[in-house]
């Protein structure tokens, strides 16, 4: 039981960080209908933006975890925002209009040129930082094995939470919410009502690669290593995560995140680790043979 | 047209002499980009600084050499193209790749194109294919398996024991020796789990060990998992000992996993640099700011072995070196080279290494 309890919250950390990720799928697919496979490395490089924010906080003698924790979110929100402002700008605007497999080509080329860039400019060694925070909470002493949770698991879960909250508020309540959903269902008339379509999609992606960068500097603070590889198994399992939920659904990409954490946590408990894989991708297939469209995805309705 | 034609021939013209003036190719292949970087650049750097050395000799038979690199990933497809590629370059001698899964696919391709080869895959597979061009001049997974076990059974009496792999031809193959060894001593190991390499996330793992009560982990893998096993078992409040093979010299095993890789203990050929003759080479690298750590000595001295299996056979066709390579005995930086029928390096001996500080040495 206490063991159970312990994987439970490896289980939704693994999959708020996923989570936070495949909502950056399930934005851009939802607006543009294609799958930005340069996601998964646009995390990737906001967890180097975060490693070097808290390198150079560390030179300058900052100690204060929350001061530090705060700015290092700031600087890896604003300069992965930027990263998905001009990814979008240059390799999918200039082929709006296109064919589908078009933006697809060149997102996969984008995904290549991000991990090599990272990986020429910071070399293709492990980054490492030591632990910014230490120990965590006992939650239960149980005979034979004592459940704990540290303090950045709490702070990953914390913060997913919390952004998720927002999020939705953002999306339902707000101007801006509007203007992306009146994108989503019918570009062209958004368009003709005065909505700005271009703009809204960039910040679409800006937006995506923000939580992208919250979840990289998660990942720096729990992990406390990077190297340019990271996107790419990290964007499959999001983009997996995605799927599950619902491509296109806001909190079907968290839903499937979440789901696609616990699988893993548990599957990896009880049964054979090295199935593990096996196991997230088997239950994929099934869902989407009972439910083609992910578990809150709305069935795609072709407009006349 | 005319001067299209014209400058064709001009092109052709230039590209033929480049060819007939060009220097006698060796190559090295390996993870040059990928997760598993750091490895081949140790090997480009000790294949660098032996190729200088060599040219300032005066090159091989009179010829001066250049270094091909070849970057395989680690990716097995990739190794094979990488072999095609240097098989067109014209190559005389190769020393790669790193990973066994690369080293088995390409080492097909070297051998029906007559290049010989020197290795430091380690799994059993490599040479046992029957293959004559390839020489490892590292040992065997089988022997790193077996010494790795007896010192487990020996050492960790009592302690729960678990031996966990990568899944890799060279992580499971290691892991099962490992395994073997332990078993054959009278000790069982107390789980044996498989991971996903690549991943960060091994905090299913941690808790699975940590239920078990496991204090001692066997591991066959890579040094990129070990650090953040280790840290994630620290965060966990496990105190985890680590055993595994030769891939854990690299210290970026250190910088990542920080204090707790003194608890990680592995099995490597008797350190090169601690070898006498080793000394002034050890020396220069030293002064061109590189630490001849891991497999750095031995890409230097796969090159030198080529230099003298050469210089002996006063010949660089594939039939001449391969029975100079077989019948011979080389002086090289990581000590006495010699080969069985196999390929198999004569006297391999692995001993138990600890991480200490930063530093690795002999395990007590």
């Amino acid at each position: 039981m206490a063991y159970a309890l312990q994987q439970l919250i490896n289980g939704l950390t693994l999959g708020a960080m996923y989570g936070l990720i495949a909502i950056g799928y399930t934005m851009v697919y939802g607006i543009i209908g294609m799958i930005n496979f340069a996601h998964g490395d646009i995390f990737m490089v906001s967890a180097f933006i975060a490693i070097t924010a808290f390198t150079l906080l560390a030179a300058a003698d900052v100690t204060s975890i929350p001061l530090a924790l705060t700015f290092v979110l700031i600087v890896a929100i604003f300069f992965t925002s930027a990263y998905g402002w001009a990814v979008e700008r240059t390799a999918y605007r200039p082929l709006r209009g296109s064919t589908r497999l078009a933006p697809l080509i060149s997102a996969i080329g984008m995904s290549i040129f991000l991990q090599n860039a990272v990986q020429l400019t910071q070399g293709a060694r492990v980054k490492p930082i030591p632990p910014v925070i230490e120990g965590g909470v006992v939650l239960w002493d149980a005979p034979g094995f004592t459940v704990q949770i540290g303090w950045s698991q709490l702070l990953i879960i914390v913060t997913t939470v919390v952004l998720m909250i927002a999020f939705t508020w953002m999306i339902t309540q707000t101007p801006f919410g509007r203007q992306q959903r009146a994108c989503e269902q019918d570009r062209t008339m958004a368009s003709l009502l005065g909505v700005n379509v271009d703009r809204t999609i960039s910040f679409t992606f800006m937006l995506g690669a923000a939580l992208a960068a919250v979840a990289g500097v998660m990942v720096t603070v729990y992990y406390g290593v990077v190297d340019f590889f990271i996107g790419f198994l990290a964007g499959i399992k999001a983009f997996t995560a995605a799927v599950l939920g619902g491509i296109g659904s806001l909190p079907g990409a968290m839903l499937g995140g979440l789901l696609i954490g616990l699988i893993e946590a548990f599957w990896a408990a009880y049964l054979w680790a090295e199935y593990k894989d096996v196991a997230t991708f088997g239950i994929l297939c099934l869902v989407l043979m009972l439910r083609p469209s992910g578990l809150l995805g709305r069935p795609e309705v072709e407009k006349v | 047209m005319k001067k299209t034609l014209l400058a064709t021939a001009c092109l052709a013209l230039g590209a033929y002499s480049q060819t007939s003036l060009a220097d006698m190719s060796v190559a090295i292949a390996g993870p040059m980009t990928g997760q598993y970087a750091s490895a081949g650049d140790q090997i480009r750097r000790g294949a660098e600084m032996a190729i200088a050395d060599i040219n300032a000799r005066g090159g091989v038979l009179g010829e001066k050499l250049k270094l091909e690199v070849g970057d395989d990933a680690c990716d097995p497809k990739q190794a094979v193209s990488v072999a095609n590629t240097m098989v067109n370059r014209k190559i005389v001698f190769m020393h790669g790749h790193w990973c066994s899964s690369s080293t088995i696919p390409a080492s097909e391709v070297y051998n029906e194109s007559d290049i010989p080869m020197a290795t430091v895959s380690t799994n059993p597979q490599v040479t046992e294919r029957g293959l004559a061009n390839i020489f490892r001049i590292m040992g065997r997974d089988d022997q790193q398996g077996m010494v790795a076990g007896e010192y487990i059974a020996d050492k960790f009496k009592g302690k729960k024991v678990a031996v966990v792999d990568d899944k890799s031809a060279y992580g499971k193959g290691l892991a099962d020796e490992i395994a073997k060894a332990m078993t054959a001593k009278g000790m069982k190991p107390a789980l044996r789990e498989a991971i996903t390499a690549g991943e960060k996330d091994y905090s299913g793992l941690v808790t699975k060990l940590k239920q078990a009560g496991v204090e001692v982990m066997a591991y066959g893998g890579y040094h990129t998992e070990v650090a953040l096993i280790l840290r994630q078992a620290q965060q966990a409040g496990l105190q985890l000992t680590v055993m595994g093979g030769d891939t854990l010299t690299n210290s970026e095993l250190v910088t990542a996993a920080g204090p707790a890789a003194d608890n990680v203990m592995f099995t490597f050929s008797p350190d090169p640099r601690k070898n006498p003759e080793a000394a002034p080479v050890v020396e220069k690298f030293r002064a061109a700011k590189v630490e001849p750590e891991g497999y750095v000595l031995y890409a230097y001295a796969a090159m030198q072995l080529f230099e003298q299996a050469a210089n002996s056979a006063k010949s660089v066709k594939y039939k001449d070196l391969e029975k100079a390579l077989r019948g011979g005995s080389f002086k090289t930086v990581i000590g006495d080279l010699n080969f069985d029928a196999k390929g198999d390096q004569k006297a391999p001996g692995f001993v138990v290494y600890r991480w200490k500080g930063g530093q690795y040495d002999y395990a007590q």
